[in-house]
This record gives C-alpha cells, structure tokens and sequence, in this order.
C-alpha cells in the first residue's frame, strides 16, 4: 500500500527527514512513535502533499505509484486521508458544505456520480451517530467552537465518510480526556479494513492500547531507528526516548 | 495664507465647469436651489478634483485618475431593455432610475402601501428643504458638484409607526457614456421600518455616475440598507450616503462593491439621539486594474451610541482596494461603543490594499477600538481543505466566500445577505475560470 525509500525532505534548507524508509501493506496498522522534534508530524504532512518542503531524494509509493511530485487534492482523491493533530477552525464555512465538498470532489476526481443531497444526508448521519458528533456540532462552521475531542470526532468522521485507502492518524490522541480517546479509537478500530491502511503517529503509548497495531516503529532525528511488534510500545513507554534521543544525536 | 493655491483646471474640471455654465438655467429647482447650485459649484471649484492632498481622499487622486468628462445625461433613451436583474431571486419593489431619471413605468411599486414616492425634479422645484439636509453638512468637492448638477432621482417617505417589509431597490442604470447626477432621499419616520436596497449596474461604456442618497432615520426607526455597486467595468462611480439616525433606532448598512473601473463609495452616519445602534459593513471585490475606495464616517455627537463597523476587501489582479474610516467621538457622547474592524484579503502578488482607519476622542467614558489586517488566503487553512480532496480553486474560492461572509451576513437581513452572497460567489467562480489555464 505505502513504501516510503530513502526519503530526504527539508523545510527552509534544514533536513528533517533523513533516510526515512517504510513499508505498511495493506490492512496493516503501523505506529511510529518518537520524541518530539523527531520528525513525526512532518512525515505525515510530506506524505500528504502539503506545499513548503523539500523533497530532495527518495521516493514515496502509493499502490504502486510514485506521488513525490502529487499535489495534495491529488493525494487525497487517490486514497490518502491526514488526520489533523490540530484541525482547523475555518469560520464561515459550514460544516456540511465543507463535506459534501471533500466527498464530492473525490468522487468526481475518481470518475464518479456526485451523491444525492439524500444519500449524502443519510450517509453523515450514519457516521455521525456512531461518533456522536451531533446535529448541532455539524449545524457550525468547520471545527469553530469545537473541543479538542469534538475536533478530533470531527476528523474521524470525515475519515469516515471518505474511505481512504490509507489514512494518517497525527497526535489524534493529543488533548483527549479517556472517555473521548476511547470514542475516537472506536472510531478508528471500526474503520480497520483488509484494504485500509493506517499510519497512527504519537507520543505516547495510551492510543495503542486503544488501537493495537501490527507493527511498531520508533522515529529519532528524521530516521526510523528500530521496529517492532506492539511490545516495543510498551517498553518505550516504560524507558522513555532517552535511549534514542542520544543515539540519534 | 490659508487659501489652497490652485493649480491650473485639469481637461476634466474644464469640461465640468462649461457643462454647468451650459446647465445652470436649464437645470430643474426652486429660486432657492438654483442659489444653492451657484454656491455648491462655486464651493466645488475652489477645491477642485479631489487630489492625494485632499486627506479624506488620499489614496484616490481623482485628479489624477479622472481624465476627462463625459456629457451630463440628457435624460433616458425612450425605450430600452433592463439589464439582467442584479439580484435575482431577491423579492422587492424596484423603483428604476435610468440615466440619472426615475423611469415610473419600469417601477414595481407593490408592497409599498402608505409609502410616498416622489420624483427628485419635483423636490427641487418645490424647493424642498429634505434636499441638502444631510448632504449640506459634507464638506466634499464631489458631494459639492452633485449639489450644483443634481437633476433626477426618487425620495421615499415611510411615514411614523409604518413598517415595510418588503425590500425596495433603487436602481440606478446606466446606458451609455455620459455623467449622471443623480440625488435621493429617504425618510423613515418614527418606529417605523424600511428594507432599502440601492444596486448600481451600466453598461460597458465610460460613464460616471456620481449619486448623492440623503436619509433621515426617526427615533426607534430599523432601517436595513444594502448597496450593490455593480457598475460597468469602464465606469466612473462616486456615491455618497449621508444619513442622521434618530434614538434607539437601528441602521444596518452594508456595501458590496465589485463593478467599475474606478469607484468611491463614502458613508456617513451622523448620531443624533442616544441608545441607537449602527451596524456598518462591506465587502469589496475588485480585481484586474480596478481601484475601489471605500470612505467611512461616523459621527457619534450623542451619548450611549453603538457602532459595528466590519469591512472586508478582496484584491485580484492588479486591483487598489482602499478604506479609510472615521469615528468620532465629540465631547460629552459619553457611553459610546464603537468597534471598527477593517480585512484585506490579496490573491496576488500585485493587489495593493491601503487602510487608514482613525479614532478622534473628544470624551473619557468610551470603549472604541480599531483594528486592521491585510493578508494572503490562510495557508493552513487551505492545505486543510486540499488534504480532504477538494481541488484549489473551489478551495479558494471557499475560503473567500467565508471571508467575505462574515461582513455580508453582519447586515442582518437574511434575503439580503443571500442574494449578496450569491454576487460574491458570481465574482468568484469568474475569477475562477479566469485564472484556469
């Protein structure tokens, strides 16, 4: 599904990805886990096509296909979903807009029929149940006013919505008390497919009790430095990244 | 020593000047209007064109900008076809003003009941004193020349305690190349209601429609105002609103400018009665080499007066988007809220946007506050959108529209605001398709 090799990518001529090398096959959940600085958030923002860095060796493939030079609208109607460690609020822009938007735009983009007001209705409400991400959550202006949970719900059910084949989850832990990490990760767990992969980035070890991954790779100075099952996460989280902070450096 | 010295008359102050020698006996009014004319046109040389000297117009020489001028109207062609409606699905009655004339049979006056629609000829000849009311208290050349060459028009009279909820537009249509000067006035009496909408829409020649709207807003009146300045992409477009609102009474005015090759739009707003609430706001969206200027002022001369003022601005192309806004406080308005908040949005490299926004205090116990940005669309705010498949330009344009909405929608009228949003998002999907390859 993903195989990122030798990937080098800097951002105002300072290298943050040094020789990044990565495989996720389909259906396969994969964890990186570092340091802050490590480069995680970057990896997941290069991976999704966002315009200011630097690319300079390596390639990424996407089933198959090189995406290095794909703009990100691309990406995403290709099959690539970021799930925003900071969502954006965009004020005047309404939330229901904002989704028929996206889905319609990919379903166009892959040759598609535009949903119907009705079925796109009855497809949100579905999810939106599920996520309980309410009427009057998707009455407001995209992620304004939102709690950091309601945000991350929010990003879950565009995940959701738009099926990608590969979805990046950044920090989607990040400012969740239990019970609303525990209503993400089942979010996120009843997306688990044979043909979906999933690429969860975090600091810290509590998401992947939540979200248990096939493989586990820890991230220092723009490299992965060592993979592992899901034990690995566990003894990280037990020793902390001293181990590879020094290393690294 | 305080005399201006004044350079020699442009090509265009000479033209102006021999249309009103041509026009002063034949023009329509009253012994004490022709008096009045003499006075404004005598007042308007002295100053001249507004020039980058001329403070209030700092950032529109007209002097500069305006070369010559066309020949005043002479009254509208006998029959011709409207324009495409500006607005389309917004109900309202339309009283329609053709080459500076109030043309009766292109009106629709239904819903009016109780309302007093008069042609401006007729105010003039009467020697109306509703006419200079307002505008007399403007000390500006191009309010001045309006005075002098005045010829046509529609004054509505809402008597007290009527309520009218049906949106009237004054349109103002233009046809060919000549210069249009046109007056309205608009009276709402006590507790009473009115829905104005003023469009401005011309053909692709160059004209200049310099159009003066006097109101006088009684005590606990709601008057919503909305201008659409959708003029002809070659036009010359100066208009001016001078109103005085009464107290507790309520003044939403919002203006949306994108038409005209070089257009001033100026509002003032005088409080004359305590505890009202004005709410002033506008959108303008301007691209190519067009230069649209926005002049605001508020007067609070009474104690415990509100003001909202939100202006929005969006520059394409080469585009010069100016704002300059006013409030000002005078001595003993105690109590005064004024917020005046001023965006500019620049979708190239080349769009200018200019901004002087002032606060003058003659009194302690206020809260007023000024703020102004310029910027590029968000780049956050956009990868947000790209990452979730939505393609660049309906990104942007998104984006755009929710920057523009917040201004539009501050009116408070939601027909208004949508058949408004409609004309933003028109301008959008042009830029759109004018920038696809």
């Amino acid at each position: 599904m993903l195989s990122i090799k030798n990937l080098h990518a800097s951002i105002d001529g300072r290298e943050i990805l040094r020789g990044i090398d990565l495989d996720v096959p389909a259906g396969q959940v994969h964890a990186i886990m570092g340091p802050n600085g490590s480069g995680k958030s970057t990896l997941s923002y290069v991976l999704a096509g966002r315009e200011g860095y630097d690319i300079t060796d390596g390639s990424i493939l996407f089933d198959g296909e090189e995406i290095v030079e794909t703009p990100a609208e691309e990406r995403a109607a290709k099959g690539i979903f970021l799930a925003f460690q900071y969502p954006l609020e965009i004020p005047g822009v309404a939330t229901m807009t904002f989704l028929k938007a996206a889905m319609n735009a990919q379903r166009k983009a892959r040759g598609e029929a535009e949903l119907t007001t009705p079925d796109f209705m009855r497809r949100v409400k579905a999810s939106a149940e599920k996520l309980n991400v309410t009427q009057e959550m998707l009455r407001r202006p995209l992620n304004v006013g939102f709690s950091g949970g309601e945000k991350k719900r929010n990003e879950i059910l565009q995940m959701a919505l738009l099926e990608p084949k590969l979805a990046i989850l950044d920090e989607t832990d990040s400012g969740l008390d239990i019970d609303a990490l525990r209503v993400v990760s089942d979010g996120v767990n009843a997306l688990r497919s044979p043909d979906r992969s999933m690429l969860v980035i975090t600091h810290y070890q509590r998401l992947l009790d939540h979200i248990v991954p096939d493989v586990v790779h820890v991230m220092a100075a723009g490299r992965i430095v060592r993979s592992g099952g899901p034990e690995l996460a566990l003894e990280l989280e037990a020793n902390g990244y001293a181990d590879y902070v020094g290393a690294a450096a | 020593m305080n005399a201006e010295l004044r350079s020699l008359r442009t090509e265009a102050e000479t033209a102006l000047a021999e249309s009103f020698a041509a026009a002063r006996d034949s023009l329509p009014g009253s012994a004490t209007v022709k008096a009045a004319r003499e006075r404004a046109f005598a007042a308007f040389e002295g100053k001249g064109l507004p020039h980058r000297r001329t403070e209030p117009w700092r950032y529109t020489d007209l002097r500069a900008l305006m070369r010559t001028v066309p020949p005043r109207a002479a009254g509208a062609a006998a029959a011709m076809a409207l324009p495409a409606d500006p607005l389309p699905g917004l109900d309202r009655a339309r009283l329609v003003i053709v080459d500076g004339v109030w043309r009766p049979e292109l009106s629709d006056l239904a819903g009016l009941d109780g309302v007093t629609v008069t042609a401006t000829e007729r105010l003039l000849a009467e020697g109306d004193e509703r006419l200079g009311g307002q505008a007399g208290r403007l000390d500006d050349a191009m309010v001045a020349l309006n005075t002098a060459l005045m010829a046509g028009g529609v004054a509505i009279d809402v008597p007290s305690g009527v309520d009218i909820t049906r949106a009237v537009e004054i349109a103002h249509v233009t046809t060919g190349a000549v210069a249009t000067y046109v007056r309205n006035h608009i009276s709402v009496g006590a507790g009473g209601s009115l829905r104005v909408v003023e469009t401005f829409v011309g053909a692709d020649a160059a004209y200049q429609a310099n159009v003066v709207t006097e109101a006088v807003i009684g005590d606990r009146a709601k008057v919503v105002w909305a201008k659409l300045q959708a003029e002809g992409a070659t036009a010359v477009h100066i208009g001016t609103l001078a109103a005085a609102i009464g107290a507790e009474a309520q003044f939403d005015h919002l203006t949306l400018m994108t038409g005209a090759a070089l257009s001033r739009s100026q509002s003032f707003v005088s409080f004359g009665g305590e505890f009202a609430r004005a709410g002033l706001f506008g959108a303008t969206m301007v691209g190519g080499r067009q230069h649209a200027d926005i002049m605001l002022g508020v007067d609070h001369a009474v104690p415990n007066g509100a003001s909202r003022e939100l202006f929005k601005a969006v520059m394409d192309g080469r585009a010069e988007g100016v704002f300059q806004g006013r409030i000002v406080v005078r001595p003993g308005a105690q109590k005064t809220d004024g917020r005046m908040m001023t965006q500019g949005l620049l979708l190239s490299e080349e769009a200018t946007f200019s901004v002087k926004p002032e606060l003058e205090i003659f009194a302690d116990d206020v809260q007023c506050a000024h703020g102004a940005t310029s910027g590029q669309i968000d780049e956050d705010m956009l990868f947000y959108l790209l990452a979730r498949g939505i393609p660049r330009a309906e990104a942007e344009t998104l984006l755009v529209t929710a920057f523009l909405a917040e201004a539009i929608e501050g009116l408070g009228d939601e027909a208004i605001g949508e058949a408004f949003e409609v004309v933003a998002r028109d301008w959008l999907a042009r830029r759109g398709r004018t920038v696809a390859p």
